[in-house]
């Protein structure tokens, strides 16, 4: 089955290692982003890149919708960064392919019906560790006060109006949230530096992500080619 | 345990008893003008027909006649001014030092009583938890309905039947209102295909399943059941087939199940009032039809959605219209919480007016205008809307259990064991085959798969209700002989479902281990969170090019707050970003919480931060940033400030004029603050925490909040230097005016009965001359744990209105 569908979309993926190609689309049916699914988003990935092999950070702004977005920037960041590519690695790549650019996509898929829990807890993980890169900008495993002030600031910036410094106070406050959440009592001289991804996995614990992170079009067809 | 629970039952179980004894006291009057009225004829004949029990007084009593009834009573009068030789027509008897008049209070007094019994049950129940713990409150209102009706019918007296027009005019619209004005709107919105597919394919399924089989039913059901046609029978679908808000809210309130659950049945029973209402009119007017053509049934689906899109429709302009009248209330607040009552009123009966779903009229009234009346009235109204809806609908869903149970006692029944029987049986199979075929179909679309537990806990859940009587009560008995036979088939069914169907839902639950609702409390973290992923989500459909549930919302999100809230929204706060007015809202929620909870509960959070609803959000002047301030900086939070004074004087008028001088928050606050000390001692910790020290996120806040509730003007006491001393230079020298204003406002505070505490704050309050340059107000965060401290908590900050030229002019211009 699986060799099936390596071969029907081989040519999506031209250019690279046979290997890679193997692993990528056995973790891709995995995740039963489904071949339909990736003949569309494929269409679109050269729409983008006009029909480059690969993506790059200007093409993002060709999108007419995306403009509005108040945190677009950090949308556009995310599929540059390494760290949701590529696990073992670190830092911010140019360009994507569009292995790449499947395999951002895998994180926003939905909810299996089928999962068990062990799963159900790694497919959590995995949605709030893309989120968790987001949030945390200079990579170094902790949200930062001052990260979470751009954060705040971004998701606000659609409103011209609006005080930097409203922005910081509710910042400020979650930070202050997040610190009585995730430490509790205090030693005077403690620090609370950032939100590890561990606290960060705490203060996520009231919304149910799994259910909640995923764009419907992932979706469409539910029967898994792989399966 | 078990010990507590031996000497805890006595004593528990005599209150509500006492309960039941009092409120059945309370009924005395009731059963005497029903049942022990003088004249036998006329009591058996109209017991609660008004006139008739006028006439029924007797002529000796002491009766300070009525103008109604002075006619009567006037031979008594003149015949024995006659004997006095009077020539007026004066009643010679002594001025009756003390009258009876029962019959010109009799309706509001025995309403006042209905009410109150209802009211006391509810209490009484909320006594024993035991009971409640295991029943739920709608199944004992039925029984003590049952109780009062057969005591009523004990002393030969008929009671009064759940009159139709009173439940659909007066008792549902507040729990309807009260359902739709606080719908979690973000749920029902994800949720709506399955919702509707379930409210509108559901319902029709169980009306016409139900329908038919019952026709075959009856044509081989023997004797007495082969007169009911088919319409009637489908009729008879079509009333009982719809799952009734009332009973579910009723008993899916108490078991605490997922929002999922809780949004998927009870939006069911909110907009199956459409399908319901339309199949209703229908199968009446059939009746009346010798032949049903095609064009009828083309006509019926038509106004189907006539009837659906015209209530919601309705409820939208009255919504918007609501919006638009609160823009304007801010100089009377007291008024506020009134315009949403009556316009939501008016388009329920504007929608019932023409026929249309009055249910959906209500829903979408209460939901459009829900978050532009939030934004334009103030925290007070806030309360008060919720407080009363919450009272209404709480009363209103009393009455009609209980009623529904008296009227079972008073109702005439026809018993027909295989129509009821297979009513019920056939009402069970409908659902379950119903929920089982939809979601079959449904899962296919949906990416939260609804599981086999779901889909029993929604079939389950489908509890039927009062509407169901009330509109069975509605048919013309001319048309429908079988009326009683029908009624007591659906008084048969709203008793099962909501007896036995209500009372192992509970354990049902727990056995199979449903999702059970949360219990978490909205943080800001977690606003901030879903607001990114909802960005986010939009921003990859938009890459995707996908145009999904998240691009048109994020569109209607746009024009929302480009066009409408400009409309409908007064003043700035109509810009005011969505993140913000939660995180203020969040604030308010916590300070008040801390304040009922009257300084027991835990410590909250430490960004329990107070602030009043409609203070500025720009104007959070948190730069705590040790170093010096740069000049720029010091302009902008000098703007803050300025800004932020002008909005308190506004506020401080509105408040002077059309509130109680004795702010009754006041009290409230002032434990509050006590409370906060706790905190504070964290806060303090928090700000080594932080890189950037946080500490004084709220107190600038905070004592805006106190200026906002008690309007005075507060000074630093220079008392702590230990920690980050944030200088900042709010509004110059003061004007007289401001100074002025300040004391007024003090003026008023010593009115009333000042707590020692407020004393201690007006000798605090003095205006402080510069002590630097740039610099007229020390920010020092308070340190220690003493009183002065905690004065000091509502020192800090804003040094009071200041009244500039400028003032008109607010500070972000207006025009954008």
């Amino acid at each position: 089955m699986l060799i099936m569908v390596d071969s029907k979309y081989s040519n999506i993926v031209l250019g690279y290692n046979d290997e890679l190609i193997w692993k990528h689309l056995k973790h891709l049916c995995l995740q039963t982003v489904t071949s339909e699914q990736i003949e569309h988003l494929h269409r679109r990935f050269k729409q983008l890149s006009g029909d480059q092999p690969t993506i790059r950070k200007e093409h993002f702004d060709n999108i007419p919708d995306l403009e509005f977005n108040p945190i677009r920037s950090k949308i556009v960041h995310a599929f540059f960064d390494k760290r949701n590519l590529r696990q073992e690695s670190d830092g911010l790549a140019d360009e994507i392919n569009f292995e790449d650019f499947l395999t951002i996509m895998s994180y926003f898929r939905p909810i299996e019906m089928n999962m068990n829990e062990e799963q159900l807890d790694h497919f959590r993980k995995e949605k709030l560790k893309f989120l968790f890169h987001m949030y945390d900008s200079d990579h170094d495993g902790k949200i930062t006060l001052q990260e979470y002030r751009n954060v705040v600031e971004e998701l606000l910036s659609g409103n011209p109006h609006l005080e930097k410094e409203s922005a910081r106070s509710i910042a400020d406050g979650a930070m202050m949230e997040a610190a009585s959440i995730c430490v509790g009592q205090m030693e005077p001289d403690q620090v609370y530096e950032g939100i590890t991804f561990e606290d960060f996995l705490k203060m996520w614990q009231g919304i149910d992500i799994e259910t909640k992170m995923h764009v419907r079009f992932l979706n469409m067809e539910t029967i898994a080619q792989c399966h | 345990m078990q010990a507590t629970g031996c000497l805890g039952v006595p004593t528990l179980h005599k209150l509500p008893s006492v309960f039941m004894v009092a409120a059945l006291l309370g009924l005395l009057p009731l059963l005497h003008s029903h049942g022990l009225q003088p004249n036998p004829m006329l009591a058996s004949e109209a017991p609660h027909h008004y006139p008739a029990v006028v006439r029924g007084n007797e002529p000796g009593d002491f009766t300070s006649a009525p103008p109604g009834i002075s006619e009567e009573i006037h031979p008594l009068s003149k015949h024995s001014s006659n004997h006095t030789g009077n020539g007026h027509s004066k009643p010679e008897k002594a001025f009756p030092v003390l009258g009876i008049d029962y019959t010109r209070i009799r309706i509001p007094f025995e309403i006042s009583l209905w009410i109150l019994l209802a009211c006391l049950m509810k209490l009484g129940f909320h006594v024993i938890p035991s009971v409640s713990n295991i029943v739920p409150e709608s199944c004992l209102l039925i029984v003590v309905g049952l109780l009062v009706g057969g005591l009523i019918k004990g002393v030969g007296e008929s009671p009064p039947i759940l009159n139709s027009e009173i439940f659909f005019l007066f008792l549902l619209p507040p729990i309807i209102l009260d359902a739709g004005y606080f719908l979690p709107l973000r749920q029902f919105t994800e949720n709506l295909g399955t919702i509707l597919i379930f409210a509108v394919v559901g319902t029709l399924w169980n009306a016409f399943f139900l329908g038919g089989l019952m026709y075959a039913v009856c044509q081989i059901g023997g004797t007495g059941l082969n007169h009911i046609g088919l319409l009637a029978n489908l009729l008879f679908g079509s009333i009982i087939s719809a799952v009734d808000p009332v009973a579910v809210l009723a008993v899916f309130e108490e078991i605490h199940i997922n929002e999922l659950l809780h949004i998927l049945v009870f939006g069911e029973s909110l907009l199956n009032d459409a399908v319901t209402v339309v199949l209703y009119h229908l199968f009446e007017e059939f009746a009346n039809i010798k032949q049903v053509t095609i064009i009828h049934i083309l006509l019926g689906f038509i106004s189907f959605f006539v009837v659906s899109l015209g209530g919601v429709f309705i409820g939208i302009i009255y919504g918007i219209v609501a919006a638009f009248t609160s823009r304007f209330t801010s100089h009377i607040r007291v008024i506020e919480p009134l315009f949403v009552f009556l316009y939501s009123y008016m388009a329920y009966l504007s929608a019932e007016l023409f026929h249309l779903s009055g249910i959906m009229a209500l829903i979408a009234a209460g939901v459009v205008m829900r978050p532009y009346v939030e934004a334009n009235i103030s925290h007070k109204s806030h309360t008060t809307i919720k407080y009363f809806l919450k009272m209404w609908s709480s009363v209103s869903e009393t009455l009609i259990f209980i009623f529904l149970g008296v009227s079972t006692v008073a109702g005439k029944h026809y018993w027909n064991w295989t129509f009821v029987i297979s009513t019920l049986l056939f009402c069970l199979i409908a659902r379950v085959l119903g929920v089982l075929g939809l979601t079959w179909f449904i899962n296919k679309f949906r990416i939260v798969k609804l599981t086999p537990k779901d889909q029993f806990i929604i079939a389950y859940g489908g509890l039927r209700g009062a509407i169901a009587f009330s509109l069975c009560y509605l048919l013309d008995y001319s048309h429908f002989n079988m009326r009683d036979m029908f009624l007591t088939a659906i008084i048969t069914v709203i008793f099962f479902t909501v007896f036995v169907q209500g009372m192992t839902i509970r354990p049902l639950v727990d056995l199979l281990a449903v999702k059970k609702k949360q219990e978490t409390k909205r943080s800001i973290n977690e606003e901030i969170h879903t607001q990114f992923l909802d960005h986010l989500l939009t921003g990859i459909e938009d890459i995707c090019g996908h145009y999904g549930h998240h691009h048109w919302k994020d569109k209607l999100n746009r024009f929302n707050k480009k066009y409408v809230k400009k409309c409908l929204i007064a003043g700035e706060r109509s810009k005011e970003p969505q993140l913000i007015a939660f995180y203020h809202k969040m604030e308010m929620k916590q300070a008040i919480e801390l304040v009922e909870s009257g300084g027991i509960g835990k410590i909250p959070s430490a960004v329990s931060t107070v602030s009043m609803q409609n203070i500025h959000p720009k104007t959070l002047p948190v730069e705590r940033i040790l170093p010096a301030l740069s000049k720029d900086k010091e302009e902008e939070i000098r703007k803050i400030l300025r800004n932020n004074l002008q909005k308190t004087r506004q506020r401080l008028r509105s408040y002077n004029r059309h509130t109680l001088v004795a702010d009754p928050y006041e009290e409230a606050w002032n434990q509050m603050l006590l409370r906060r000390q706790k905190v504070r001692q964290l806060e303090k910790k928090m700000n080594n925490y932080l890189t950037v020290p946080a500490h004084k996120v709220d107190s600038p806040t905070m004592s805006r909040a106190r200026i906002g509730s008690d309007p005075m003007a507060y000074e630093p006491k220079p008392d702590s230097e230990n920690l980050p001393i944030i200088t900042i230079d709010p509004a110059s020298p003061q004007s007289p005016e401001s100074v002025d204003l300040v004391n007024e406002e003090m003026k008023g505070m010593s009115r009333l009965p000042p707590s020692p505490e407020e004393d201690e704050e007006g000798l605090v309050m003095r205006v402080k001359e510069p002590s630097s340059p740039g610099t007229d107000d020390v920010f020092t965060p308070g340190t220690s744990d003493s009183p002065s401290n905690q004065r000091m908590l509502r020192c800090l900050s804003d040094p009071g209105p200041r009244p500039e030229p400028e003032e008109g002019e607010p500070f972000i211009p207006k025009g954008q």
